[in-house]
């Protein structure tokens, strides 16, 4: 059969009957599981005398409320240390691996399910947790799910869903130089908007993004949702397959490996795939994005001037009014030279060890500003490990960040790490919302790893590609 | 729980409030710091909870903290409401608050799946009507809105509008099949099928 996408693909191998609703029963092959969104879960399943029907093809680890700096037993915060507990009860009761941080595994579900060889093409990947499209960057269909819907899971591994369209996106061309994956996705979000992807699925194809690294396909993916998709995926390529090739599932299985990846190469999207729309971006014209606005799609490249509301859409107006008396910008102005308090290297979008390596070139014998608080928190502890391989850590405490551990940390401020007041933070995370980054006042300003470096160096918004040279001492 | 009753929900009727602004996301409806526990229970009241109060926990101005909407069941809301996270903990706070039901513009996808999963109805219509429903409320704060599901129309006042429900979100809560646990479950022969046919479940 041809003219199907990889979505229409491992859809259909998925698919094990239709509901009554007409909706699709799915079969889920892996369920990721952390702390915050599945002891609901759990205690419906206990209330309907049920158990975890699929153990195996469960996996738990614990990341939004995991302290990063002190990540000793029993946690300084009650409240985490019994959300930690809980998990710990709940997967020794149903047999579920985790990766709690003893194991030196443990570290953002986004991060870890790709690292260890979980994430697989041409799988099917939920998680209660929006960002679960990361996992798209494989070629999986990946989507996040609420907590009834864990249980359903838990219970059945199997969800009820409807099939979305598939929207393919184009990028054309080269990434200039300090321009990476995260300047593409933000861009693609305002081109589409935060609502633009309701009901559909993307795609991203085009040479800029076949020339990214499996890291730079995660943090486009990874923010599919912020631009309302609730999944989007890239084609697996050699790639894809290289990087399989050497994670903990296939390092030592050469001939699984190739069988595996048989099956990945037969669920790529058909040449002739009919796409329900095509929208084309040209790579060549992004520059560095940061955001001036209170949702991720209020981005703009950082030599642009902040937009006048009554120049956007009317549905758009209103929003920018109130987004831009929260981060007290002006319309006309760039975003450079806006002050920074706090930097933030992390999150579940591009807290991985190309982020971390890209970063400290940047800040490599530089110093933060002394009006700034900089901190890096990998993606996991074996991102950590890596980068302390190569002195990644020494490169980042020298200039003056804080080297710390593996968890979601201040992308949404469930942990110690907050805004205070009305801070304002460079961040490499996805969510510049109200409030997000733990401070109702706190303002957010999404950039990609290299841009918040830069901002750590100056104090304020600045582009990486004007930043000047090191001078010799 | 484990009793088998068919709950449907083919109408809500209650009276309503606006909560106005497109985009409002999921870390508004409940911050995070809020979703530090283990059960849904007691989450009514942290609802919209840095819209509604300041650091000092004093009342600002917003239509959950007025008293003509204390008892309202069915919120309107302009457009891409509940984007962002996943935490179903933010349709669980508006439940526990007290809304049955949703009119509004559009709804993100997993916050619409989420309220489904509570049997609550996210329906939707264009601009003007959202907007004139929700002036409706100010000024009839006491009066039912009456959505039928089935029929997809709102009532109000004098009023009947045309609405639109997403066809399997319609037939899951007029038919009683939005809780799909059981009802997955009972297909499990199927599910083992479609998991042996799975390629790369061979190890």
């Amino acid at each position: 059969m041809s003219e199907r996408t990889l979505y229409d693909k491992v859809w259909d191998e998925h698919t094990v009957t239709e509901l009554p609703t007409g909706q699709t029963q799915l079969f889920v092959g892996l369920h990721l599981i952390h702390e915050v969104t599945s002891p609901q879960a759990f205690g419906m399943l206990g209330e309907r005398d049920m158990e975890v029907a699929y153990p195996d093809l469960t996996h738990a680890t614990v990341d939004h409320i995991v302290p990063t700096a002190d990540q000793s037993r029993p946690f300084d915060d009650d409240a985490a240390e019994e959300m930690m507990s809980e998990l710990e009860q709940n997967v020794r009761d149903s047999g579920i691996e985790f990766d709690d941080p003893t194991t030196g595994d443990q570290g953002i579900v986004h991060v870890i399910g790709p690292e260890q060889g979980l994430t697989e093409p041409g799988t099917t990947i939920v998680c209660g947790d929006s960002h679960t499209s990361t996992h798209g960057a494989f070629g999986a269909l990946a989507f996040g799910i609420g907590t009834s819907q864990i249980r359903d899971v838990l219970a059945t591994q199997t969800v009820a869903m409807e099939k979305k369209k598939v929207r393919k996106i184009e990028v054309t061309g080269d990434l200039g130089p300090g321009v990476g994956a995260k300047d593409v996705i933000l861009t693609i979000i305002r081109k589409l908007g935060v609502d633009g992807g309701v009901g559909y699925v993307y795609e991203y194809a085009g040479e800029a993004i076949e020339s990214l690294d499996m890291e730079g396909r995660m943090s486009i993916c990874n923010m599919s949702i912020e631009g309302g998709a609730r999944a989007g995926y890239v084609n697996p390529d050699e790639t894809t397959y290289e990087w399989l090739r050497e994670t903990d599932a296939f390092r030592d299985d050469p001939e699984k490996f190739e069988a595996h990846k048989e099956y990945w190469e037969s669920i790529t999207s058909d040449a002739d795939a009919e796409y329900d729309d095509v929208v084309t971006i040209n790579g060549d014209e992004i520059e560095p994005v940061v955001t001036w606005g209170t949702t991720p799609g209020q981005g703009i490249g950082v030599t642009e001037a902040i937009p006048e509301p009554d120049a956007l859409p009317a549905d758009k107006q209103e929003t920018a009014r109130g987004s831009q008396e929260h981060m007290r910008v002006e319309p006309g102005e760039t975003m450079q030279g806006y002050d920074i308090d706090v930097a933030f290297l992390g999150s579940c979008t591009n807290a991985r060890l190309p982020d971390l390596r890209a970063a400290a070139d940047v800040v490599d014998g530089r110093e933060v500003d002394s009006s700034v608080r900089a901190m890096v928190v990998p993606g996991s502890q074996r991102v950590k490990e890596a980068a302390e391989a190569e002195g990644l850590d020494e490169t980042f405490r020298e200039a003056g960040f804080e080297w710390r551990g593996a968890g979601c940390s201040m992308c949404l401020g469930m942990n110690e790490d907050q805004l205070e007041g009305d801070q304002a933070c460079a961040s490499s995370s996805n969510r510049n919302f109200v409030g997000r980054q733990g401070s109702k006042e706190g303002r957010t300003v999404l950039m990609s790893p290299v841009m918040v470096a830069a901002a750590a160096i100056t104090g304020e918004v600045t582009d990486v590609r004007e930043l000047p040279e090191v001078a010799v001492q | 729980m484990s009793e088998e009753v068919v709950e449907t929900v083919e109408r809500v009727t209650g009276s309503g409030i606006p909560v106005r602004g497109n985009d409002i996301d999921t870390d508004q409806v409940i911050p995070a710091r809020f979703m530090k526990v283990i059960t849904f229970d007691g989450l009514g009241e942290f609802a919209f909870f840095d819209q509604r109060f300041d650091d000092e926990d004093n009342e600002k101005d917003h239509p959950m903290n007025e008293e003509r909407f204390r008892d309202a069941s069915v919120m309107v809301v302009n457009a891409n409401f509940g984007c962002g996270s996943s935490r179903e903990h933010a349709p669980q706070a508006l439940m526990r608050w007290g809304i049955d039901a949703l009119i509004g513009e559009s709804f993100a996808e997993i916050f619409a799946g989420n309220c489904l999963a509570l049997g609550i109805p996210t329906v939707t219509a264009d601009h003007e009507t959202v907007s004139e429903i929700q002036a409706w409320t100010e000024s009839n704060p006491d009066d039912d809105i009456e959505i039928d599901v089935a029929d997809e129309t709102v009532r109000y006042g004098d009023h009947e509008v045309t609405v639109t429900v997403d066809e399997a979100q319609r037939r899951a809560l007029v038919d009683g099949v939005w809780d799909t646990t059981a009802l997955m479950q009972s297909n499990s022969g199927a599910v083992a099928e479609t998991a042996a046919g799975l390629p790369y479940l061979d190890d």
